[in-house]
Order: C-alpha cells, then structure tokens, then sequence
C-alpha cells in the first residue's frame, strides 16, 4: 500500500511502509548508501507529515520484513502485548509524539506502556521528534536492572570499565582496571573485547577478572566479550562466567551474519542463569548493537537502518538484559558520516532502546575515518547525560589501544558526574566510599601509591 | 594546577593511557593535547596513498608472482562512504584474474590497502615471508598474490571466486587507532563467494611490531588455514586454539596434520 503528502503544488509518493519510514529518517549516509534516503529535503519533511499522520495500528499490521521469514518479526508480533497497547491503540503517530511529551504521560505510565510499544512504534515517532523530544521522552523512562549491583536507578549513570589490551596482556589488563577504579568507574561491568578469539585467552580473561573483583569485593560483573558460542562452550568448561555477551541486529538475516539466532540466545541466557552468580538480581545478558549492521551484513530487506536497530531492541529485551548499549560511531562514516549524524543517532537510539523497556547505555564513540571528534563525544555524553542514559563508556584517555577507536574516558565520567550530580549504583557507590577512593559526595579523595588497591594487585 | 596519579609505574605494562593524572574532572592539558595530535595523525594516515606498486615489489623481490588490482571504488572518498564499491572489483580487474592461469590454488593471498595504507606497506611483506615455511612445509599450493587499492575485506571473495582458490586470506590495513594507526589484520575464508558473511571468516588482527609480531602472526594464521582445511570451513565453527599448540617447536612441526 502506498502513501501520498500534497506539499503546496507538489504530491509526494511512497510505495510502502519502510520507503515511507525510510524517507523520513533524518538524513544519514548508510540510508544513502542503501538508495533508501530521501531525494531531497523537502521529501524528507513530506514524508514526516505522512508518518505523523500514519495511525500506530498500521506499524503492528503491516510488518515491514515478512513475518513467514524472519524470526525477529515473528518475535516482535507474537510478544506484542494488546493490553499495553490499548491506551495508544487509536493514536496516529504524531499523536503519540503529543503523548509522549504530555506531562501526564510519567514514569509508571511508560513503564505499563513499554510491552505495548513495537520497535517499528519507537522507530516511526522517534523519526518526527527533535533532539529535545528525544531527551525529555527518554529522561522520563527508567528501567532497573540488577545483578551484583543496581543499575539505572533514578539520579544514576554507570559506566562499564573498558580495559582493552591489544594482545590481551593480563598485567596490562589488570593496570587499566586499576587506573579505572581508582577513578570511580566499573559500576555497569568491567567488559573486555578480547583481541584474541581464543578460548583459552577468553578463559584466562574471565579468571582474571573474576579473582580481582573476588579478592576485593568489588560489587560489580565481568564480561569477556567473546561470541556467545565461546562463553557456552567456557561455561561447560567451568569458566567464571557472570555475563554472556553478543552483538545483535535488527533481523535474522543480519543475526545470522553474526553467526546467532533466538534459540543460542536463549541457550547463553540459561547457561549463564544456571552459574547463580548474580547477588542482587539475574539479569545476565549483554548485547551491544549499532545503526547500519544489517546493510553491512547485507540483511537490511530495504528498511531505513534507525528501524531495523530498534528492531535489535526488541531481539534484546526478549532476554531480559543487565545492560544494552548502542555503539553509535564505531560502524564508521559510510553509515554516519559525521558528529551530527552520531549525535542524532545516539538520542534516537536511546530513546528508542528506553520506550521498548531496556537499560540503554552508549558507547559514545567515532573512528578516526568519521568527521568527528572529541567536542563531538562530549556533546552527546552531555546531551545523553541529561535524557538518563543507564551507562557509558569508560575508556582510558578515551583510546581504546585494542579496538583503534574514540570513546569516553573515565574523565569523561568524571566531569558528567560533577556537572549533573549523577551518582554511581548504590552497591559501587559504597564500595568506593570503604574503599577511600571516594569520599561522602562521591568526589575523588587524594589517593596515595600505598593504596590498598595499588599495593594489592599483582600488575 | 593538575594532580598527578602516584601509579604511573602501572602505565609501563600497557599502551592504553593510564595514570594520566587530573584538572578537577578532566584531563591535563598535556594530555589533551598529547590526544588531539595523535587524533590527527590517525586522521592523516586514513587518506594517505596506496602505493601498489612498492608492495608488488617487494612481494616479486620474495619469488610471488603478483597481480594488481583495483576495487570498484574509483577514490579515496568514494571509498570512504561506499563499502559496497570496495568490495568488489572494478570490471577491468576481474578481466585480468579472469585470464590469469593457472587456478585452484589452496591459498590465495589478498593484499588490500583498507583503511591504513601504512599498515600494508610496513607489514604486509615481512609477514608473508614469515609465512613461507609454513606454506612449504605444509605443501599448499599458492596462487598468485593479489595487490588490492581500495579494497575492503569482502573484495577477497570474489577474488578467490574468481581463480576458484580452496580458501582466501585477505591481509588488509586496519582502521588507524591513535596508539597504532599502522595494524594489519587477516581475514581468512574457505569457498571464497561473493555473498559470504563475516560470520564465516577467521580474524587475526593487530599485526604490527608492538602487536601481534609477524612470527606470531604467521605460524597463527597457518594454524588457522591447517584446521580450516581439516574441517572444511572457517568462521565460528572454526575457534582460535592456536596457542594450545608449543611455540617452541620448529614452526613447521607446531601445526596439526594438513
């Protein structure tokens, strides 16, 4: 079915629902790469209008890759909650946009709405809302999630502790850990991107940390962020497992290419339940997304790559996640071109990841071949800041030496921290305070090189 | 007035940039300097040129036969926003392996600038030579070496299509990190097609003197294509246990049967 918008004298058409989403996606050069993109810029705000117009019931009737071939699409319709739907099921789009920013609309009303909401809902609005739509909605969604400490409470922002080595080196590893914890970071999880897709090495990396956070009693998880295959495969062989990781899309196709699908998610989830090494919660999943992973898998079905990541979302929140995080810049430039492509991506992906119900966090990033720099990443994590956003990055100096990328440092962290008066999870929080790494305010105390975390350590 | 971190011992075990001290919540401004200027050096490396030719050289200089060829991606800044064009071949280079004989090599080896021309021309030879043993010993027949510009990973499958190659390692500059803005990564795949998913290659990434050495590279990259030919495939089925196998051995005898 198509769609037309009489701009003045002139008819825009669009053959279908995804060129209609398509088209109304705020420009972006994987759209573009796509041939998806709107010709110009008045079609791009012609198709807004039909979009804003677009009753929500069509998004859930009409899906946009076929339900009979694609798992993901099976998962988003079957899951669909009527009963949440019900006190937006006669809205069009633009309606929901109003509702959305409507001061009755609170925290409990997003919270018993969220089932109700399809990826293809939040993607549709999301396209017509501006930066501050996008961060209000999201600043008033809180999701909560929990495994040895709390995450995503009101007040709070986490942040995952990125030690990366470029030959996974344990000492080096373990001198960017303490470098981050001396700086208050490591509440969301101390994650590593293994260099090495070896077992051994990821096995070696879990026992590593899986000692530090024992010997000090550090109230957070480990993550080796290795294919869901190698962590199943280390939790058969006893490895010390606290999250399963796995980077996700937004269709079967594109999971395919990451060499997944629903069934080995599902067995991760229960592999990694069956540790019980959660202490305050059993939220044990991990997954990392990002716009554009489908075209670059060739899986994208001709849907705008803003849809298809929410459609990720609604993989993710099938496994009930400790934490998800979009990584917005690292696709590189032929995807998001540059710092105001990544920032509008950023808050949608946020936005979009907070309405459907998860714990969204950002790895705010670029490449060095994107047009972006570092103003660029301290305006999102400002702007992310300020909409809520469950984590960020910690990353030292904000280089990752393994990965060659640009994310957030632990001074990043740091500097948000003071700006907002965001705090850390309670259970991190309090550690940190025993630990004198901080002191009642959270600030940073003077430290000295007989610190117990310093002289403890065997790097 | 900044705080210096009384850990900065720690900062000799890692290249990542700890103990870096403090102004309030932020960075000095040493530092902050220190990463705008290795910011720009990355930056420059991403458009420095490829030069082919030099690499072809070398490879001859080694007793490789060499072919070079171009992607369809006719700039650098064409290449930049369409992967797609980078990894295919442009028709004048797929005439040329077309007519190329003789096919059905075990291996071929694709050399790619990707995104740092500099990785390639540092490291590209050294680590084929470091590979040679391994190759003799093991008595897999090499095609020829095939020098890519503007090439990405995929543009290895139609490559490896086109002379009908068992299996394709493409070795291709990295994304230039500010630490390293020369890495070289392989990407190895069996049945090289045009269609293939990166779920279905093996990674050694890193390759650079102060990262994975070429030694290292060389005898895990024969490990992989030993155990990709034993079990028919590459990819998630095929998992790194390279380093259960002795270093220490004669380089030749460290790999699994063929």
């Amino acid at each position: 079915m198509g769609y037309r918008q009489v701009v003045g004298t002139t008819t825009w058409t669009f053959c279908d629902l995804k060129d209609l989403l398509a088209k109304a996606s705020p420009l972006r050069s994987g759209d573009a790469l796509a041939g998806l993109a709107a010709s110009c810029a008045q079609e791009n705000v012609a198709a807004k209008l039909a979009l804003a117009d677009l009753p929500l019931r069509a998004l859930l009737d009409q899906p946009i890759v076929p339900y009979e071939s694609d798992e993901v699409t099976r998962l988003i319709c079957d899951s669909h909650d009527a009963g949440a739907f019900a006190p937006i099921a006669s809205l069009t789009v633009g309606g929901f946009r109003d509702f959305l920013l409507a001061q009755t609309t609170t925290t409990q009303v997003l919270a018993a709405l969220a089932p109700g909401v399809t990826p293809e809902m939040a993607a549709a609005v999301s396209k017509i809302m501006r930066s501050q739509d996008l961060i209000l909605a999201a600043s008033k969604c809180r999701v909560t999630t929990a495994f040895r400490d709390t995450i995503g409470l009101p007040g709070t922002m986490a942040v995952r502790l990125q030690p990366n080595h470029p030959t996974d080196d344990p000492a080096g590893i373990t001198a960017s850990v303490l470098d981050g914890l001396m700086y208050g970071c490591g509440d969301a999880v101390i994650g590593i991107n293994p260099a090495s897709d070896s077992l051994a090495a990821t096995g070696e990396l879990l026992r590593l940390l899986d000692e530090l956070i024992g010997r000090f009693s550090i109230p957070t998880q480990s993550c080796v962020l290795a294919h869901v295959t190698s962590t199943i495969e280390l939790i058969e062989r006893g490895a010390p497992v606290d999250l399963v990781f796995q980077s996700i899309a937004g269709t079967e196709a594109a999971n395919a290419s990451f060499g997944v699908n629903l069934a080995l998610l599902k067995e991760g989830r229960e592999a990694a339940l069956s540790l019980k090494r959660g202490t305050v919660g059993d939220n044990v999943m991990y997954f990392e997304t990002g716009q554009g992973s489908a075209l670059s898998a060739n899986a994208h079905h001709g849907v705008d790559q803003q849809t298809l990541e929410a459609r990720a979302y609604g993989v993710a929140r099938a496994f009930k996640p400790l934490l998800v995080n979009t990584v917005v810049g690292f696709i590189g430039p032929e995807y998001l071109y540059d710092g105001k492509q990544i920032i509008r991506a950023g808050l949608e992906d946020h936005f979009c990841g907070k309405l459907l119900g998860l714990p969204l966090g950002c790895d705010i990033c670029h490449t060095n071949h994107a047009e972006a720099d570092q103003d660029d990443l301290d305006t999102l994590l400002t702007l992310l800041a300020t909409a809520g956003v469950t984590f960020v990055m910690g990353v030292p100096g904000g280089d990752d030496v393994m990965l060659g990328y640009q994310s957030t440092s632990f001074h990043d962290a740091l500097y948000v921290r003071e700006l907002l008066g965001l705090k850390r999870a309670p259970e991190f929080e309090a550690w940190l305070r025993e630990m004198r790494i901080t002191g009642t305010g959270g600030a940073l105390l003077p430290r000295t090189a007989g610190h117990p975390l310093l002289t403890g350590s065997r790097a | 007035m900044s705080l210096p971190d009384p850990w900065t011992h720690l900062a000799a075990l890692t290249p990542a940039r700890i103990a870096l001290g403090r102004a309030g919540p932020a960075l000095p401004t040493r530092e902050v300097l220190a990463l705008s200027l290795a910011h720009a050096q990355a930056r420059d490396a991403v458009h420095a040129s490829f030069d082919a030719g030099a690499v072809a050289r070398g490879l001859e200089a080694l007793g490789h036969p060499t072919i070079q060829v171009a992607s369809a991606a006719p700039d650098r800044a064409t290449y930049l926003r369409r992967p797609d064009l980078g990894r295919r071949l442009s028709a004048a280079s797929r005439g040329a392996l077309e007519a190329w004989r003789p096919r059905g090599a075990d291996l071929v080896l694709v050399v790619a600038d990707g995104l740092s021309s500099a990785a390639v021309h540092a490291h590209a030879v050294p680590l084929i030579a470091a590979l040679a043993p391994y190759v003799a010993r093991a008595g897999w027949r090499l095609g020829p070496v095939v020098v890519a510009t503007q090439g990405r990973v995929a543009l290895g499958d139609e490559i490896g299509q086109v002379l009908d190659a068992a299996m394709v390692a493409v070795l291709v500059g990295e994304r230039p990190g500010l630490s390293a803005p020369d890495s070289l990564g392989v990407y190895l795949t069996h049945g090289p097609a045009v269609g293939r998913t990166d779920a279905e290659r093996n990674c050694i990434s890193n390759i650079r003197p102060a990262g994975l050495c070429y030694e290292e590279a060389a005898f895990k990259l024969a490990w992989h294509v030993a155990e990709a030919r034993r079990l028919g495939l590459t990819g998630v089925g095929l998992k790194d246990e390279s380093d259960l196998v002795s270093l220490t051995a004669e380089p030749p005898q460290a790999l699994p049967p063929a």
